[in-house]
């Protein structure tokens, strides 16, 4: 495969995996929370690397999801115990975030990463850094990162997936017929912070959150149905990729930020002019409400 | 066996006490009102009894056993604004939620379950409107949509947090006949009730409820001016000298 279709395959990879993933954010109103992991997971990089000397995939999968569990564990104990649920997330975050930078240049020499990187990501280098079993060069390896992680998360969801859509519409009638809702929310939490891992290397830590939640909001104005707000939200994701790929090749311009620019571009447009719950239609619904009266 | 036997329960939210030593059983196959002052702890006496707030102290029993080995006797309509219904959904998805309890881990509702939740739509009159989407439905609709999904969950007890607030006539009818139907087989509901107006109307026993409870028994022998001024204390607006006069009401 060509050098543009690789970075195009991840970009898509990138956007099917987060969309899908935002749209559960969305629907239980969790956007910051999924803003506050994607910092976080730096710390369970750094942490993963530090203490296995590797930057291999698996590790880092197993540190920012411990740092995903813990980031959404401590803000449900400082919500649960009185401090507003916006103030929790911005204390847990922000304090998770400075450890990691701070392990992250204390440690600079020994780490293969830099904060400009974490946050920024770096597509441009993803096809040459590939992954290569018995001499033989399977591709890059954040390819089989992502797909590994998508995998995992459309597995996660089909199992769970009655579960998880009574307990994000209505958690007290969940709770009451013994559907375990915190293990429900950590499950999804967990996903996030996988999701945020695998694509951190190809968007970096900022613009991931665009990924996970642009797509979910522009579906969610689009549907009434989740299925297909969750197919919706992919495939915006795939859209957002390859055209900010293609955005990025004639304007020279980094090529993760026009995939996010191309998101909310879709998202701009989808809020003036969906059918159901867009700007126009609502005018319309407006003037045809005052022209009856009259 | 008494359905539901609540004991010495208490519960507390940080500091302040929002039920206190609260003690009673349910009998069998009565349609109970819950009356109280608004931050009685109505809501939340529900919300102990089927676990969805830690108690301080005391214990729940359902027909005798705890309630998490009781769990499909029970069934339950939250308040409506509790949820989000610009969720993306149907009316008829959000019925076959009440399977869910029945279904277990790993598997989808089947035939039966879509059957049944299709016939509890018909029981409140929404049957036409399965595949609506929820936001689209008044507000009474919805609430129908609950008692459809409480239906749907094949109870013996049921308990309903202020199923009447913000409904039209023709739902509030609904509800009613609905209840009636239900105590026709033999089950037991308990309602949270906010309309002082109607409790002689629709319900057979009446739980008066402050924090602590004031009174249980039949409608005729608790609901009094005594009781209800023991209850709202000098918040209840207009006492007249008979409780059943029309226009002692209290939201």
């Amino acid at each position: 495969m060509s050098y543009g279709a690789w970075i195009m395959l991840t970009g898509s990879l990138v956007g099917v995996t987060c969309g899908i993933v935002g749209c559960f954010l969305i629907l239980r109103k969790m956007a910051m929370l999924a803003d506050a992991i994607s910092h976080t997971v730096l710390l369970g990089i750094v942490l993963a690397y530090l203490v296995s000397h590797s930057l291999e995939g698996i590790y880092m999968l197993i540190g920012a999801g411990i740092i995903g569990l813990l980031t959404a564990f401590l803000v449900q104990v400082l919500d649960s115990s009185g401090v507003q649920s916006d103030a929790a997330i911005g204390v847990v975050f922000t304090s998770l975030f400075a450890f990691g930078v701070i392990l992250l240049s204390a440690f600079a020499g020994k780490v293969h990463l830099d904060v400009n990187h974490a946050l920024m990501g770096e597509i441009t280098f993803i096809p040459w850094n590939t992954l290569t079993i018995g001499g033989m060069d399977l591709g890059p390896s954040a390819v089989w990162m992502l797909g590994s992680v998508l995998l995992i998360n459309l597995i996660l969801i089909f199992l769970f997936y009655k579960e998880i859509k009574i307990s994000s519409f209505d958690p007290a009638l969940a709770s009451a017929i013994g559907i375990p809702v915190m293990f429900i929310h950590y499950l999804l939490m967990s996903m996030v912070s996988i999701t945020t891992v695998a694509s951190f290397d190809s968007v970096g830590a900022i613009l991931v959150v665009a990924m996970l939640i642009v797509p979910g909001a522009t579906a969610y104005l689009l549907t009434d149905k989740l299925l297909v707000m969750l197919v919706i939200s992919a495939a915006i994701g795939v859209i957002a990729a390859i055209g900010g790929y293609y955005a990025a090749l004639v304007w020279n311009i980094s090529i993760s930020g026009s995939m996010a620019s191309i998101a909310g571009l879709i998202f701009a447009m989808t809020f003036i002019l969906s059918p159901k719950h867009g700007l126009m239609s609502k005018i319309i619904a407006k003037r045809s409400i005052v022209a009856e009266q009259s | 066996m008494n359905p539901v036997n609540v004991s010495n329960v208490t519960v507390a939210y940080d500091r302040k006490p929002v039920l206190q030593e609260i003690t009673f059983d349910m009998p069998e196959g009565k349609l109970i009102g819950v009356v109280g002052p608004n931050g009685a702890g109505k809501s939340t006496l529900i919300k102990a009894i089927l676990g969805l707030i830690p108690t301080a102290s005391g214990n729940v029993e359902i027909y005798g056993k705890s309630y998490k080995s009781q769990r499909k006797l029970v069934g339950y309509v939250p308040q409506r604004g509790s949820v989000d219904w610009d969720f993306p959904t149907n009316a008829l998805d959000v019925v076959l939620m009440g399977r869910y309890g029945h279904i277990g881990w790993f598997r989808r509702p089947g035939k039966k379950d879509t059957a049944i939740a299709l016939q509890a739509l018909d029981k409140v009159g929404m049957k036409e409107y399965a595949n609506r989407q929820i936001s689209q439905l008044s507000g009474g609709q919805q609430q129908r949509v609950f008692l459809a999904r409480a239906l749907a969950q094949d109870a013996t007890v049921y308990f309903m947090d202020e199923p009447f607030v913000g409904v039209d006539a023709a739902t509030e009818k609904a509800i009613i006949s609905l209840l009636n139907e239900l105590k026709a087989q033999g089950k037991t509901v308990l309602v949270v009730h906010h309309d002082l107006q109607t409790v002689k109307e629709y319900f057979d026993w009446t739980l008066l409820l402050n924090k602590r409870k004031i009174a249980l028994g039949p409608t005729e022998e608790v609901f009094t001016i005594d009781n209800l001024q023991k209850t709202y204390g000098g918040r209840l607006s207009f006492l007249d000298t008979q409780v059943d006069a029309s226009h002692v009401v209290q939201s």
